[in-house]
């Protein structure tokens, strides 16, 4: 070959794998930025709490202490007392051991549910976006919609339609949530069927199907895995918002925004049944957020050097 | 040599615009009764300004955008008419190679994959599709390590060439070159005309060469057509267009060409300048689209559109005053 050859094609192209680059990179994009590393820390041992809960939480969580658990009038018990590190609730029953298995509801639901709700939204995104007219004018003006309910009304209402259970509470808020990432998808999609590497697959006859998951959607996979980080925190929101207005995981079984809702009614006698679960809320929720623009930041930053 | 392998007939292309802000809705004729035909083996080179509508044509012919009028016959067959199956073998016997080497290849995957993917799609499949990497690379001038890379690791006219590769997965007849080479450096813009060239002399390929440089026509192309506002205005072979141009619009062209084209002139030709932009294809002029823009422009232009005709050197060209005793009486 006697073309101009770039820099980094002079050297051995298999050196040039694709990973130990982006480890690298990886690793020096969380140096620079200290609240994405604390964010990924809190997160990491969140899902170790979540996972081990049975190991780590010193009761069981839906176990009622009237003895030992109460004060002399009946009330809560602080945090500090012996026995119940975080205290205990109206009906005597462990903080801590509520918040650890509330920790795995709250992971559990927002994972799950945003999962259904990315798979979904990037469904309809890719096919809208890549097929355009008709197709595309149905798919859309649904998730205008669904967009155009109020959320929490139309919770409500399916949750009313339907018994109170853990898998539906994750149904319903994947039924929301796919909204978004569908119209986001679907933009992204217009232009990258425009590509020339698309139409050249086009033109040489690849079916749509192989276009769309081998040519577009691994394009998308950035964009897909920073929405799908920020949903998870909307959809931890959403299942405390649905737990507080008493329509979420069914009582008695402990999740934070049950706990919220609980310790509202007691904020007076005992602020920490409201302020340790909604402490570990912010917490988590931040934490999924500062780990998204990160993720964003970085994956952007990359894009250049993908094309 | 003269089967005739495409055959374009009265092609017309039109885009619909939607209103928007500011602006009605509108139909562009972005083609308007283009014919041609192509004969195996050989090149046709079309010519002319950006938005004459010539990647329309290889975008129609590969069924990016659809025809609003004519017909195209591949092999004697309407494509038209072609449907599910045999619309993708059509669309197999020929390929395009795109201008942007830089886009034209998915970042993400390895030359390799790009190409067993094309390969793939082959009726009668390759016993080791590896080796038919191996081969196609061979054939496009680069050697086996590039099955490894990368396009990000490639130069551009490397990638150009791993597009030829794809495209010649397939076993096309007929190869649509869309400013293919026009992004890439002089130097190796040369190599990469020789290459096609090549692939031409070993495989009989017929090219569509779409591009806006004259002297890579006059390297690469047997026929050229040159295109204004949708309208072939003229359509020879390439002596006749480059030594004997007939069509005030081409000599414009020519005479546009910065370096010298050294042409043995037999009749010199008046140096014809064009001034103002093409107009707008939303609205097409009156007559003949050229006029507005054409130093010889008469009454009759305005009102009559002029048919294209056989003139006196040979070729078709669409003007009413393309006679050889007019070349003359203006020298």
């Amino acid at each position: 070959m006697s073309e101009a050859v770039p820099a980094a094609a002079a050297v051995d192209p298999l050196a040039l794998g694709d990973k130990p680059v982006r480890a690298r990179e990886v690793l020096r994009s969380l140096k620079k930025d200290p609240a994405a590393l604390a964010s990924i820390v809190v997160l990491l041992a969140l899902a170790v709490i979540a996972l081990a809960a049975p190991l780590l939480s010193p009761h069981d969580p839906l176990q009622t202490f009237p003895d030992i658990g109460l004060g002399p009038q009946g009330q809560p018990l602080p945090p500090g007392t012996p026995g119940f590190l975080l205290g205990t609730d109206a009906l005597g029953r462990d903080v801590l051991s509520r918040l650890i298995y509330g920790a795995q509801v709250s992971l559990v639901i927002g994972i799950v549910a945003n999962g259904l709700a990315t798979a979904f939204g990037v469904l309809v995104g890719i096919v809208a976006g890549y097929f355009g007219g008709v197709v595309e004018a149905i798919l859309m003006r649904i998730t205008d919609v669904v967009i155009s309910f109020p959320i929490l009304l139309l919770c409500t209402a399916l949750i009313a339609v339907t018994t109170r259970s853990t898998f539906n509470v994750i149904i319903v808020i994947a039924l929301i949530y796919w909204t978004t990432l569908a119209r986001i998808i679907r933009s992204m999609v217009v232009s990258l069927k425009e590509r020339e590497f698309v139409v050249a697959s086009q033109t040489l006859g690849l079916s749509h199907r192989s276009i769309m998951w081998r040519h577009i959607l691994p394009h998308l996979v950035p964009a897909i895995i920073v929405y799908t980080t920020l949903g998870v925190a909307s959809s931890i929101l959403i299942e405390s918002a649905l737990s507080f207005l008493g329509i979420g995981v069914p009582i008695p079984q402990p999740s934070w925004g049950q706990m919220i809702s609980d310790g509202s009614t007691y904020f007076q006698i005992a602020p920490w049944m409201l302020f340790i679960p909604g402490i570990c809320l912010i917490l988590t929720v931040m934490a999924f957020n500062l780990v998204g623009d990160w993720l964003s930041d970085m994956l952007n930053s990359q894009t250049p050097l993908a094309r | 040599m003269s089967t005739v392998l495409l055959e374009v007939d009265d092609l017309e292309v039109t885009f619909r615009r939607s209103a928007g802000p500011g602006r009605r809705a509108a139909s562009v004729p972005a083609v308007r009764g283009v014919s041609f035909q192509l004969e195996a083996g050989t090149t046709l080179g079309i010519a002319g300004e950006s938005g004459s509508g010539k990647s329309t044509i290889a975008r129609t012919l590969m069924g990016i955008n659809k025809p609003s009028g004519g017909s195209m016959r591949l092999n004697g067959a309407d494509v038209g008419a072609l449907r599910g199956r045999e619309l993708a073998q059509y669309r197999q016997t020929m390929q395009m190679i795109f201008q942007d080497p830089y886009d034209s290849l998915d970042p993400r995957m390895k030359v390799s994959e790009t190409l067993l993917e094309a390969i793939k799609l082959r009726k009668n499949k390759p016993a080791s599709p590896l080796n038919e990497v191996y081969q196609l690379l061979e054939k496009v001038g680069l050697s086996k390590s590039f099955a490894s890379r990368r396009p990000r690791e490639l130069s551009g006219g490397q990638r150009q060439r791993v597009s030829i590769a794809r495209a010649l997965c397939v076993d096309p007849r007929l190869i649509l070159c869309d400013e293919a080479v026009s992004a890439l450096d002089v130097s190796v813009r040369a190599q990469v005309l020789n290459l096609l060239k090549d692939l031409q002399e070993d495989l009989g390929l017929a090219y569509l060469f779409i591009s806006h440089d004259l002297s890579t026509l006059r390297f690469m192309a047997d026929y050229v057509g040159i295109m204004y506002l949708g309208k072939i205005v003229e359509l020879g072979t390439r002596d006749e267009i480059f030594e004997r141009p007939q069509h005030p619009y081409t000599r414009a062209l020519l005479s546009a060409v910065p370096e010298p084209v050294v042409i043995d002139r037999t009749v010199r030709l008046p140096r014809v300048r064009l001034t103002g932009e093409p107009p707008s294809s939303t609205n097409p002029p009156t007559g003949c689209s050229f006029h507005p823009r054409c130093p010889l422009a008469q009454e009759i232009c305005r009102t009559t559109a002029p048919a294209r005709r056989v003139t006196s050197s040979g070729q078709l060209a669409a003007c009413h005053f393309a006679e050889p005793e007019l070349v003359v009486a203006e020298a």
